[in-house]
């Protein structure tokens, strides 16, 4: 037994490092390594070509016929008409009055929930000792809750007469609009519930990076006579930066893609006031305008890609840009470390 | 008492005379950031009153809600709206169990769930373990491939889907509701995450031993990855539970409907204005997902900060 024990470790062993050092002869436990790997791999993988990238192509497909609904009986009958529908989509008012309440909400929404959420975490994670699960839990409840019982609950909230919020402003002397059927406060009533869905996850996300703002930097920053907001503003942001980043693309994503809350809160109205790209696709499938809401779809795709690229740009890594302008062999440096 | 001051006693007599000089400054700081965080005592009163404030806003429309459910229908229309309920009663639930069967939508919502939950841990465990732990080819092409997807809108497959599904026969049927959520490429990023931990010597141990590559994942890998299991399963089966597009899609009659789909449906058209019987739906559905919650919130805010960190 003991002999066979010792034997077996060292004979596969001693030819898998040898081999390994060789790497384009593809050795034996290469490829063995490749069949086990990809029979770990097959059954995702089924799945997501029959599930995901199926209908993701499938949709490309669609975005470049003049495919309808009734043409799904036989799909050989439709014509290829190249960008046609994406040139349709551009002209399209609608899709611009939807494209502009989109970009109303990303652009109010990711910066408003990214700064609330930031806000919170920070206060948590320095100001406070006790009750902080109590804390944690009770903004992260909303994340959890299905939209359509948050719909429920909040036209009820936002109802211009027995509603709590218009109670609340009552209070205060002020007379509160009907939010929902108002095409001024019908958007910042869909940006409030879903920076209300939104903050909770954000928050765990940043309280998360807190604890790898080291708190040494912050005593030496106070010691030299720092205050609060300069600490924060130059030791809490910079350091936080990736995980701002993250934070970010994440909202962004989900923002861009904003539906459900018009769904089932408003219908996209009132007068398409909160109609938004993802629902104005939608309805164009209902229609079975199949072809030309594939485009529009590619089209959100788009956006959604764009909008990551620009955060990255803005919140990616500073040093960058602004080296050159302090130090000139900083460049210089920066590639070699690059290579 | 005695015990645990002995070692700090001992040392404390056995550092000084190496480094006398580290040893108060370490000290100081300590405490410092213990008591008040940013070094300053005033912003701790007004931290909480900050965050309490919040707290209560955020907190608020699940407590109306609560309470409201238990008013009656009248009580639900006055104008000013009142707080706590003058008369509790459970007529709307009573009322509500009456007209549509919750038992069955109940179901539906936990089958659809639990499968979706299983297969999405099994799946994607298997391809996140690969991904982080071999080197095999074409490991960077189903990365990329699986990871590209995660920007894709979810409007891009819908009616690609569905026409697939509808193809397939499976509309209006547990499959129809499931299989499209099986493999999911969010649990394979966070899997191959919690896997990249994991050190090689472990499965190499394994390997060596004589262990085959299913033992090892099944015997070695996968118990410990208990914690970023319990993390996946549950966003997974809070996401199914709440998934509300595509079951409105594809469940036609009532006995397929998802709690959501039962409550969007009924929310909507004649029934929009039985306020005390959709406040009564909003708690069915908002409760057992809460309670899910707090219990397992140690795992959510892991799970969460898992995926932000690296």
């Amino acid at each position: 037994m003991s002999t066979e024990t010792a034997a077996q470790p060292g004979a596969p062993q001693a030819p898998g490092r040898a081999e390994s050092y060789r790497p384009r002869k593809r050795p034996p436990l290469y490829v063995r390594r490749t069949r086990a790997a990809w029979g770990f791999a097959l059954p995702f993988m089924l799945l997501f070509l029959v599930f995901t990238l199926g209908p993701v192509l499938m949709s490309l497909a669609m975005a470049v016929t003049d495919l309808r609904s009734r043409d799904l009986r036989n799909p050989f009958a439709v014509e290829f008409i190249g960008i046609e529908n994406f040139t349709a989509v551009f002209s399209d008012p609608l899709f611009r009055k939807a494209a502009g309440n989109t970009a109303y909400f990303v652009l109010v929404g990711v910066p408003l929930t990214l700064a609330l959420a930031l806000a919170i975490a920070v206060v948590l994670n320095a100001g406070i000792t006790r009750f902080k699960a109590l804390f944690r839990v009770g903004y992260y409840m909303p994340v959890v809750t299905s939209i359509v019982a948050v719909a429920v609950v909040w036209r009820f909230l936002l109802h211009p007469d027995v509603g709590l919020l218009n109670e609340v402003l009552g209070w205060f002397g002020i007379e509160g609009p009907n939010w929902l059927a108002s095409t001024t406060w019908a958007m910042p009533s869909m940006i409030a519930m879903a920076t209300w869905r939104s903050i909770g996850t954000l928050i765990v996300i940043f309280l998360a990076g807190l604890q790898s703002v080291p708190t040494a930097l912050h005593e030496a920053a106070a010691l030299d006579g720092a205050g609060v907001w300069q600490r924060f503003r130059h030791i809490t942001v910079p350091t936080l930066r990736p995980t701002l980043l993250f934070g970010a693309v994440i909202t962004g994503i989900g923002y861009v893609q904003f539906f459900e809350e018009p769904f089932v809160m408003t219908q996209g109205g009132p007068l398409n006031s909160t109609l938004s790209v993802a629902f104005h696709t939608y309805n164009q499938f209902g229609f079975g305008n199949y072809g030309y809401a594939a485009a529009m779809s590619y089209v959100l795709f788009l956006a959604v890609v764009l909008l990551a690229l620009v955060q990255f740009r803005l919140l990616g890594e500073r040093d960058e840009p602004r080296r050159p302008k302090k130090r000139r062999p900083a460049p210089v440096a920066n590639k070699e470390i690059g290579r | 008492m005695s015990a645990p001051t002995q070692p700090s006693a001992r040392t404390g007599g056995r550092l000084p005379p190496v480094e006398p000089p580290t040893d108060a400054p370490a000290d100081a700081p300590r405490r410092r950031t213990h008591e008040t965080g940013f070094g300053e005592a005033r912003p701790h009163w007004l931290a909480y009153l900050l965050l309490g404030v919040g707290l209560i806003v955020v907190t608020s429309p699940f407590i109306w809600m609560a309470l409201s459910s238990l008013k009656s229908e009248g009580e639900i229309r006055r104008v000013p709206p009142t707080w706590i309920p003058e008369a509790p009663t459970l007529d709307n639930f009573r009322e509500l169990f009456e007209r549509l069967d919750f038992p069955q939508f109940f179901t539906n919502s936990a089958v659809v769930a639990t499968a979706v939950t299983i297969g999405n841990v099994i799946f994607c465990s298997m391809l996140g373990y690969v991904l982080a732990k071999s080197d095999f080819a074409g490991k960077k092409l189903l990365f990329r491939l699986v990871l590209g997807t995660l920007m894709i809108p979810g409007m891009v497959t819908l009616v690609p889907l569905f026409v697939l599904v509808a193809n397939m026969g499976l509309v209006n049927t547990y499959f129809g509701l499931i299989l499209p959520f099986l493999a999911a490429p969010f649990g394979v990023f966070l899997m191959r995450q919690f896997f990249l931990g994991i050190p090689d010597e472990l499965i190499d141990a394994a390997r060596v031993d004589g262990a085959g590559e299913a033992r090892i994942f099944i015997q070695v890998v996968m118990p410990l990855a208990k914690p970023a299991i319990a993390t996946l399963a549950i966003l997974t089966f809070l996401g199914s539970w709440n998934n509300f597009l595509w079951p409105l899609v594809v469940a036609t009659t009532e006995d397929k409907y998802t709690l959501p789909v039962a409550l969007a449906l009924y929310s909507t058209g004649q029934n929009q204005t039985d306020y005390g019987l959709l406040l009564a739906g909003a708690v069915v559905v908002v409760v057992p997902v809460l309670v899910v919650f707090l219990i397992l919130q140690r795992h959510f805010v892991q799970g969460v900060a898992m995926t932000g960190i690296k």
